[in-house]
């Protein structure tokens, strides 16, 4: 620890000397900080590490997720863990997949101005606005699409002028065009029987009644899957 | 001839699918196929005409470099409201580089607008592009006996810097449905307003104003109005259902369809891609000798 080389950012404000080559989430429990809230898979899949934080120098805000940003010196940080974006509510079942349903539940898609800021603030990359757009035209599998890897951290909503709910409406697409834009996979009806006919509850009861050393061994012997080749694959 | 990049807007990918899909077939026809523009965004509905507010004018320049990026100088539109949206701002933004500055210095991280985009409306390429003759050649259904009566509205006219004819006594419509063998019938509401947004929060308004251009067309004697914008389209057809039961002479039968829709059955579309209100104005009005 004593050779460590460490490095200077600002947390909410405040400065620490934390290690040079940490993601900014380690960073802030090095610091001394215990996430209850705004922190889940530390893989970069969940979403609940939203982070804001702008370069020494720099006018402008950058957006990243916490547990996956490396820190850098003289970064002043913030997180923003939740985003105030109640999800309106609806039963699938019962709705038309019309053109006009996204702007029914989210009709502030309709003040979208076009600034691209949300497309700015996403960690992930997405097109926001341009998803937004295809929602305006009611075109829902365009909408589905574009938002495909949203992980709802809420960055866009946070930002957005016309305080559009991007990922709640991007959800909506995606339901909708699941449940009618596109066909039902073979192998999860087949999957689906499996389970119904109570294929796996002998494994599952197994691992209900473990211990805990039990269950950590077998943890730890998992097999996992072998990444896929996608030209390996296809050859 | 070559494809021209093609702005939809929004409604025309929804309520005025007809609209957009009689355009393709006519412009297919003519051998100047429409390319739809990639990744376009709304127009900006309405042009904003505060001077300070830039944030208005993105919606319009972000197409503009869209356009820009596909390889075109020219963008086509067909809803006459994202015609004038998009026209003044190009009228605008070309001219004032210190806007266009402000604008691509917001917009940064992406390319810049350089301000050399045209935005033409499709009757505009119709006439100026395609020609008269060379439309009434391909008229393979000439619409004869059949009264029309172009409706223009205000956006495609007004204001002066983007209109595409005279704002008071425009033709561009109506000879383009010459071409095509229907008879124009002139009418003095042409060029007045439908009542646009009103029709939502205050709809007699609008249909009041509707209505006086439907009474006044069939008066006429015209057996159909055409249009060029979804919203007047709109506020036509309520003004039909709302004044069926007034006594005009000429009101029961008129109907109100966009003007691709009968530019595309004079130049061959299949009978069974049209809408029933299309199939009924031919139906009526054209005389079926001469084998189609």
């Amino acid at each position: 620890m004593a050779d460590e080389k460490l490095t200077q950012i600002f947390i909410m404000g405040k400065a620490y000397d934390v290690p040079v080559g940490v993601t900014i989430m380690d960073a802030m429990e090095y610091a001394g900080y215990r996430f209850t809230r705004g922190a889940g898979c530390r893989s970069g899949f969940c979403g609940a590490c939203g982070t804001v934080y702008r370069r020494e120098g720099e006018y402008r805000l950058e957006f990243v997720l916490g547990c996956q940003e490396m820190v850098e010196e003289g970064m002043h940080r913030t997180q923003i863990p939740f985003t105030p974006a109640p999800r309106t509510e609806y039963r699938l079942a019962e709705l038309d997949p019309l053109e006009n349903v996204l702007l029914q539940y989210y009709p502030e898609v309709a003040r979208c101005v076009s600034c691209n800021t949300c497309t700015k603030a996403c960690p992930q990359e997405i097109d926001v606005m341009d998803y937004i757009q295809a929602a305006l035209r009611g075109d829902l599998a365009r909408t589905a699409e574009l938002s495909f890897d949203c992980i709802a951290c809420g960055l866009c909503t946070m930002r957005c002028p016309a305080d559009i709910k991007h990922y709640h409406v991007g959800q909506l697409a995606r339901r909708l065009h699941s449940v009618s834009g596109s066909p039902i996979p073979e192998h999860l009806t087949r999957r689906m029987g499996e389970l119904e006919a109570g294929q796996f509850n002998k494994e599952l009861d197994e691992l209900v009644s473990m211990d805990l050393d039990g269950l950590k061994a077998k943890y730890a012997e998992r097999v996992i899957e072998k990444a896929v080749d996608p030209e390996e694959a296809s050859a | 001839m070559s494809t021209l990049s093609y702005f939809p807007g929004c409604s025309l990918k929804d309520n005025a699918k007809r609209f957009e899909d009689a355009a393709f077939f006519v412009m297919e026809q003519l051998g100047s196929p429409l390319e739809e523009l990639a990744n376009w965004t709304c127009c900006g509905t309405v042009y904003s005409l505060t001077s300070d507010d830039l944030m208005r004018q993105i919606a319009p320049v972000r197409n503009f470099v869209r356009t820009q990026e596909s390889g075109s100088d020219e963008i086509v539109a067909l809803c006459a409201m994202c015609y004038n949206t998009l026209a003044r701002t190009a009228h605008r933004i070309n001219a004032d580089e210190e806007e266009r500055t402000k604008i691509n210095a917001f917009m940064n991280k992406e390319p810049d607008y350089e301000g050399s985009v045209q935005v033409r409306h499709l009757l505009q390429v119709l006439r100026d592009t395609v020609g008269w003759d060379a439309l009434s050649a391909k008229a393979v259904r000439p619409l004869e006996g059949l009264k029309v009566a172009a409706y223009y509205g205000c956006t495609l006219v007004r204001p002066d810097e983007v209109g595409i004819d005279d704002k008071e006594h425009p033709v561009v419509m109506a000879d383009a449905l010459e071409a095509v063998g229907a008879e124009p019938v002139g009418f003095p509401f042409e060029a007045e307003c439908c009542g646009t947004y009103q029709i939502v929060d205050e709809p007699h308004l609008a249909l009041e104003q509707s209505g006086r251009i439907l009474r006044s067309a069939a008066r006429a004697g015209a057996d159909v109005i055409v249009t060029a914008c979804p919203l007047c389209q709109h506020n036509l057809e309520q003004a039909i259902e709302a004044l069926s039961a007034e006594e005009v002479e000429g009101l029961e039968k008129i109907q109100v369809v966009y003007f691709t829709e009968l530019l595309a059955a004079a130049l061959g579309a299949d009978e069974a891609q049209m809408t029933p209100v299309v199939r009924d104005v031919l139906a009526a009005c054209v005389p079926a000798e001469g084998g189609v």
